[in-house]
């Protein structure tokens, strides 16, 4: 990895080169809430003062880019009775994702593991990941913010260009050629051994903010364990199974397929589109039969698939700790209140 | 013998799927086919018998007994059925399927010469050739019977690899027998065909109850050699598993000789959509075949 650093007015130069050719999606304050504080959402930019580089954290990820929640998979021509498939991955041209922090890069790089790099890769995904360039950006812990917990406070790669704010100046981190070829057109310089000490230090910082987190040591066994635990049914007695948790979940991939005939009845799509396992038939087969009919049966399934069954396919668990489903769940159900009370065996 | 671990031989391993499982295009393509022909078994169970039009796709397209597709009829929807037909043949595929929802509705009203599209084989298979020089159980509850229709074919096919075979069958009543023209043959290829009935009509005279009567008939009394040299395949809805893999177990056929096909509604058959995962395991991955050490440590499995 190569470290450079650079004047923080060169940032704008930076944005004008890149968004001049290219599509840029950053967090932009979309609106404000009841206490006046602003709310944040990936969008398309197109003038650099409109990218918040502060934001705290987005309600929604920016997975609607890559993982939309509605996408055609294909589409049929029907002529009598026969049809002609058309498959198309609903992309044209690369993004440019300006100031992702490290939690939903991370995410990115989970999704890679099942999307990506396992059998049967997906390509609408695939023709999406593949055509990003990523700018990430350091962050505030909020209150909610468990990523360190989750080992996804910082990222190691799947991005191009991360930069970090170091009051005067930005340090960088390179990660790409692309990515360096567009800083060659800036006034850069080499990070120095103070620059280091700078970035290190505000590590040190940000290490200290965390006030949420959880325990994962031994987390897959004692979920094993706990299968049968009367916590999951007070946690199911509150689930609302409205699914928001999934919605706003950066690494949430899950998905149903549905067709319909256009209105002309002369062709056909084919839609996928997000699912989340906490809502009602996500398993429930053909003849009716529900494979986890009840509340408790889903919430503590979404748990075994995030915190231990990719663990057990991939090393790591599916969670970056963002801390979007507590803040958006209409019950107030959070995952470091639900970890804790399997782990102790009781919700208060 | 009992305790000597096995040797597993790692270049045995079937590469033929492998590169499908690669390549981004084979993602979403379906191969185009068409219903050959049309059967009608029940009031609500129809064999149809579907073939791939494109000869190159034919030749390579071949599966194995417990394996699935996805059908799809364009604008009405897509689902996953398991394969009722013998695995020489190549090319084509007889899914045995009911009228429930969406989509097996449609179809029902749909004749010889549509096109539909085929994405597949999925999952995993039983492992026949494991099985030779062994005694066979083959238990199939109501619909069960159709996945281990495949089977059945194999073992016909190569009945001298094979020493006892047993198929127990039970269903509710006898209107609802699936394939009752192919008992003859079996039973002429040394198969025994056990049914019992769960509703006996007055014409009936064979055993009237649960299958694990009939299944408890079969195994009681054996030699300790016939259990340890058993492979039982097992298949019907969730509730059958239980009681007849209990049994099973209860007689001592070894656990990792047990094989269950269990039943999900997957969306996309590649281990992406989750719709078929049970605990975090892709039942149309690691599935839907699995023995039963696998299914006893897996959750909500059955």
């Amino acid at each position: 990895m190569l470290f450079k650093t650079f004047a923080k007015e060169e940032l704008k130069i930076l944005f004008e080169i890149i968004a001049a050719h290219n599509r840029v999606v950053g967090p932009v304050e979309k609106a404000r809430d009841r206490n006046n504080k602003p709310i944040y959402a990936f969008e398309d930019v197109h003038e650099f003062h409109d990218i918040q580089l502060n934001y705290t954290t987005t309600k929604l990820p920016a997975k609607r880019f890559f993982l939309p929640f509605k996408e055609d998979l294909s589409t049929f021509k029907i002529e009598d009775d026969k049809w002609q498939k058309s498959i198309d991955y609903n992309i044209d041209r690369p993004v440019v994702f300006w100031g992702l922090h490290a939690c939903d890069i991370n995410a990115l790089n989970k999704l890679d593991k099942v999307l990506l790099h396992s059998v049967y890769p997906m390509p609408y995904y695939a023709a999406k990941r593949k055509n990003m360039f990523i700018i990430g950006i350091d962050c505030e812990p909020q209150p909610f913010c468990f990523c360190r917990s989750m080992g996804a406070d910082t990222a190691l790669h799947g991005f191009d260009l991360f930069i970090t704010d170091l009051g005067e100046k930005y340090f960088v981190e390179i990660l790409t050629d692309t990515a360096f070829n567009f800083l060659r057109e800036l006034k850069t310089a080499d990070a120095l051994e103070e620059d280091h000490i700078l970035y290190m230090k505000k590590v040190d910082e940000k290490k200290k903010q965390f006030t949420a987190r959880i325990d994962t040591t031994d987390l897959t066994k004692i979920l094993d364990m706990e299968f049968q635990s009367e916590v999951w049914h007070q946690w199911g007695d509150k689930c609302l199974s409205c699914g928001s948790c999934s919605n706003v979940c950066p690494t949430c991939y899950c998905y149903g397929v549905e067709e319909t005939v256009n209105i002309d009845l002369k062709g056909a799509r084919k839609t996928k589109m997000l699912y989340s396992c906490n809502v009602i038939d996500f398993a429930e087969v053909a003849g009716g039969h529900n494979f986890r009919p009840l509340r408790h049966n889903r919430l503590k399934y979404r748990y075994y698939h995030k915190h231990r069954g990719f663990v057990e396919a991939f090393e790591e668990s599916l969670c970056v700790g963002c801390g979007r489903c507590g803040e958006t769940c209409l019950a107030g159900i959070t995952v470091s209140e639900v970890i804790a009370s399997v782990k102790t065996g009781s919700k208060e | 013998m009992k305790h000597q671990l096995k040797f597993v031989d790692v270049t045995a391993r079937p590469a033929v799927q492998q590169r499908r499982k690669q390549d981004l295009a084979s993602f979403e393509h379906t191969f185009r086919s068409e219903i050959m022909s049309v059967q009608p078994l029940t009031e609500m169970e129809t064999v149809y018998r579907i073939k791939l039009i494109d000869p190159a796709e034919r030749r390579q397209f071949s599966f194995f007994p417990g394996q699935f597709v996805m059908l799809e009829i364009a604008g009405i929807g897509e689902a996953p059925f398991s394969i009722s037909s013998s695995p020489s043949i190549r090319g084509e595929v007889e899914l045995c399927i009911r009228k429930v929802g969406n989509l097996t509705n449609f179809l029902s009203k749909m004749g010889r010469g549509v096109h539909v599209g085929i994405r597949g084989p999925f999952g995993t298979g039983f492992p026949m050739e494991e099985m030779h020089g062994q005694n066979i159980l083959l238990i199939a509850g109501g619909l069960g019977l159709v996945p281990l229709r495949s089977p059945i074919a194999y073992v016909q096919e190569n009945r001298s690899h094979f020493r006892e075979v047993n198929i127990v069958y039970g269903s509710k009543s006898a209107e609802q027998l699936l394939f009752t023209y192919q008992y003859d043959m079996w039973r002429k290829d040394d198969i025994n065909l056990n049914i019992i009935l769960e509703k006996a009509g007055p014409s009936w005279k064979g055993p009237v109850g649960l299958l694990t009567k009939s299944l408890s008939e079969i195994l009681t009394g054996r030699q300790r050699e016939f259990y340890h040299n058993t492979y039982a395949i097992v298949c019907g809805p969730p509730v059958m598993f239980k009681f007849v893999c209990k049994m099973l177990n209860e007689f001592h056929i070894p656990m990792q000789k047990m094989f269950v096909s269990l039943e999900r509604r997957m969306h996309c058959g590649m281990g992406k959509c989750c719709r078929c995962n049970v605990g975090s395991t892709y039942t149309c991955l690691t599935g839907p075949v699995f023995d039963y050490w696998t299914v006893m440590n897996l959750k909500e499995a059955i």
